[in-house]
């Protein structure tokens, strides 16, 4: 019964927040609503576990956070320096900010 | 007699924390820009994933299962905030700025830009031609 109510407002909630991950204006909008989004389902995996008296889930739920996290920061590294390896020296990144100074300038 | 003091508990909690999640979730929607947004985040990432983690262990009681729920928010916790860190200082460095923000008239003048030239003088000289001719031109 409680855990049915937690499941329920939970799986509410993701599909609020869906909402502003499909619409939000700007990129760091929707990377705030993903973080959010895995949030809440590190807490559905977990009360989903209570839910069908499967506490192992919680191992999952710990792993989903963790992936949660790196992806999180992925994503912005991602978009900041277009590239996932190794970070690039500081002299190219003062390039490349010069550069998108240069662009939105005029 | 216990059993129910804790069913009252995890119950106040869970609706407590369901409440917050909601809240949370309802201004990702309905604020109207990203700093206010990240507000509503915090929101998600700090009580309601507080109060229903307490209350589900509650509900273990002292098992196994308590000690992972535990450790699930040991690491919420110490992730959620440096992840909306990330967001916030990503989204700063890319220009975006609250609207409304004003700006301080008795702060020293302009440090940021001074410092970035000298950084920028001082830096590329390694590798430098192109950067060169770009400032002398």
């Amino acid at each position: 019964m409680m855990f049915a109510f937690v499941t329920i407002v939970i799986l509410v909630c993701m599909g609020v927040v869906m909402v502003r991950l499909f619409s939000g204006p700007t990129l760091y909008d929707r990377v705030l609503a993903l973080n959010v989004f895995g949030t809440c389902t590190v807490l559905l995996i977990g009360s989903m576990g209570f839910l069908f008296a499967r506490p192992d889930f919680l191992d999952i739920a710990l792993l989903y956070a963790l992936i949660n996290f790196v992806g999180t920061i992925a994503v912005l590294k991602f978009f900041r320096y277009r590239r996932l390896g190794d970070a690039p020296h500081d002299a190219e990144i003062i390039m490349v900010q010069e550069n998108e100074e240069d662009r939105t300038a005029p | 007699m216990m059993e129910m003091l804790i069913d009252i508990l995890s119950w106040a909690s869970f609706v407590g924390g369901a409440l917050f999640l909601f809240i949370g979730s309802l201004g990702m929607v309905r604020l109207g820009d990203f700093w206010a947004r990240l507000h509503a985040a915090s929101i998600v990432d700090s009580a309601g994933v507080g109060l229903i983690l307490f209350g589900m262990m509650l509900q273990a009681g002292l098992t196994l299962v308590t000690v992972k729920i535990a450790i699930i928010v040991l690491f919420l916790f110490i992730t959620g905030p440096t992840a909306s860190h990330a967001v916030a200082n990503a989204a700063f460095v890319s220009g975006s700025r609250p609207t409304d923000m004003v700006e301080d008239i008795t702060a020293p003048k302009a440090k940021p830009k001074v410092t970035k030239r000298k950084s920028r003088k001082t830096k590329p000289k390694a590798t430098t031609s192109s950067a060169k001719k770009k400032s002398g031109a």
